[in-house]
């Protein structure tokens, strides 16, 4: 298996997308930001099918329109805070469902390439080239680095916006920030698992690994780790059999998600955090 | 040949177009789409629910891909499948409600399923090219046969009724849970049902709009409608009233100009009067979410009320 260089390609580059998802997809669960991820994975494939069109690289697309996506969604007018937030998934609903359409006009704009609608959409893993595994490191250890330096500040702020507020901490800033920096994973990993089926790395090992341990950074250690492993055995599956590499890696996902006792129920929203989006 | 028509005289182009059966069919089942979604959306977005909505539009294109492979009708797979998860996502969470990650998860397995189907099918089968998995994510509504816009708008006239009947307690269970609860409205019962209606319009609305653009129906028109009224039913028929405007409006565009995909003027119209909504109403955000903080004493009389409001 490894004396195949696509193999080789596709391992490295679903390391580097599962330490970059595990991190970032850690904070994103715990600020309840899931559906904006969504969005934000989703928002690659218009990018792509734009890039394609376009005519430049794919890469290009991507990151561009998950990090544009990013700052739309981070920029939308504020407003009280009750209302905001059935106003913010009022607009994450919107941006998603006319980047969407925007991408199915491109692809009628450019006709014929369904085949590869497919694959943007599902994911593929045999065509990774080494100048995309390229990128994929760079944009990664630029993300990361990125979060090395915002994650206490986001944390406090995550954990307790107020308080955050009046110890000083820019909230709103590090919320822009981190909301960039999540169109970045997403563009990441969809470039793997295909714009519809980002969550297996972003939200299932977080989740995963929220449930498991209470303490931050065993915490994220721990989501980087499902996602290393989630990533890993999905090549491998898709490897030796006809199925798609998104199904396992969805499949993996979700299996440590139930191992990790992800759908027992919570305990009451006493004390719980705020409603947001869902 | 035929944007001159449109263009020039607008009631001969009106003529025109309503001359085509497929056209006829198209208006029907958009309306028909577009009222549901106008009603079930006001809802989901006052009740911050649009991501319960983006997954079980998701889900319906798993359920008629799974429907494709066993051999049963599409639709069946798609009622089946979108309602059932909407129940089982109620089910999991609190007073209806589920968390953000185990949607997200539950969801993201659910598409993977898809995929799965989708391979298996484009395999297996039966001269298919792809298309199938494609027409499902976006839509053919200029594709639509008779009996399928008949059954569509029916469906929609079901969802639209039963939103209706329940709009008053629902409302008062979203705007004050904890207070709705104290006063006996059974809150968990309305949003499994709620979520139940959202799951009728997913699998109704994927083969007009499409499972993956049906999303902004439901939250643009009621997002633009809240930022503009803040009063309940007001809010609710401008919602309606912006959602079948976007759909004529894209029906329109799309026959116009036919490299535009009717499902791109849909969402091109809704979204463009989300921003104006946005613009006219830069000031001050309304909405009805707003009053449960004046009320005094809200906070103190259950848990639930706490989780709705943070502080200013």
């Amino acid at each position: 298996m490894f004396g195949l260089h696509f193999m080789v390609n596709a391992f490295i580059a679903s390391t580097i997308v599962g330490v970059t998802a595990g991190a970032i997809g850690w904070f994103m669960v715990l600020r309840r930001q899931s559906f904006a991820g969504h969005t934000l994975a989703v928002v690659s494939f218009p990018g792509a099918a734009a890039a394609v069109l376009a005519g430049v690289s794919v890469s290009v697309g991507y990151f561009g329109a998950a990090v544009l996506a990013g700052v739309v969604i981070a920029l939308v007018p504020r407003s009280s805070a009750g209302a905001s937030l059935s106003h913010e998934s009022a607009v994450i609903g919107t941006v998603q469902a006319f980047a969407l359409a925007c991408g199915a006009l491109f692809v009628s704009l450019y006709g014929g390439f369904l085949g590869g609608l497919t694959s943007l959409l599902f994911g593929s893993f045999l065509g990774i080239s080494d100048a995309q595994v390229l990128t994929l490191a760079a944009v990664a250890a630029a993300a990361l680095a990125a979060l090395g330096i915002i994650a206490r500040p986001l944390f406090f702020a995550t954990v307790d916006a107020d308080v955050a507020l009046a110890r000083g901490v820019p909230v709103r800033a590090v919320g822009v920030v981190f909301l960039v920096l999540l169109g970045c994973a997403a563009a990441e990993v969809s470039q793997i698992t295909g714009a519809l089926l980002v969550f297996a790395l972003l939200v299932m090992p977080a989740a995963t690994a929220q449930r498991l341990s209470a303490r931050p950074v065993r915490s994220v250690l721990l989501s980087i780790a499902v996602a290393l492993v989630v990533g890993w055995a999905g090549l491998v599956a898709a490897y030796y059999s006809v199925y798609p590499v998104g199904f396992y890696v969805t499949s993996f996902g979700f299996g440590a998600y139930l191992l990790g006792g992800g759908l027992r129920r919570r305990p009451g929203p006493v004390g719980a955090a705020p409603a947001l989006p869902t | 040949m035929t944007p001159v028509v449109a263009l020039i005289q607008p009631l001969a182009g009106i003529a025109h177009l309503l001359a085509h059966p497929f056209l006829r069919y198209a208006v029907l089942a958009g309306t028909a789409t577009a009222v549901a979604s106008g009603v079930v959306g006001y809802f989901l977005v006052l009740r911050a629910q649009v991501f319960t909505a983006d997954a079980l539009t998701h889900v319906a294109f798993t359920g008629a891909l799974g429907a494709l492979i066993v051999g049963v009708d599409l639709l069946a797979g798609l009622y089946v499948a979108c309602v059932v998860v909407a129940l089982a996502l109620g089910g999991l969470g609190w007073r209806g409600r589920a968390d953000d990650a185990v949607i997200g998860s539950v969801f993201a397995w659910v598409l993977g399923l898809g995929a799965l189907f989708l391979t298996v099918y484009s395999a297996s089968s039966l001269g298919s090219n792809g298309t199938a998995g494609v027409s499902v994510l976006f839509g053919t509504i200029f594709g639509l046969s008779g009996s399928q816009a008949v059954a569509d708008a029916a469906v929609a006239g079901v969802v639209v009724v039963a939103g209706l009947a329940i709009a008053r307690p629902l409302l008062f269970a979203t705007v004050d849970e904890g207070v709705a609860a104290a006063r006996g409205v059974p809150v968990r019962g309305l949003g499994l049902s709620f979520l139940a209606l959202v799951g009728l319009t997913a699998a109704a609305a994927t083969q007009a709009v499409g499972a993956l653009l049906l999303l902004g129906l439901l939250a643009a028109p009621a997002g633009a409608a809240q930022r503009l009224s803040p009063r309940p039913y007001r809010a609710l028929g401008l919602s309606v009233a912006l959602a079948v405007g976007s759909v004529w409006g894209g029906l329109g565009l799309a026959y116009a100009y036919p490299l535009v995909p009717p499902s791109f003027g849909i969402l091109a119209i809704a979204t463009a009067a989300y921003l104006v909504a946005l613009a006219v109403t830069a000031g001050p955000a309304r909405a009805p979410d707003r009053r449960v903080q004046v009320r005094p004493g809200a906070d103190g009389v259950a848990a639930g009320a706490v989780a709705r409001t943070p502080p200013p």
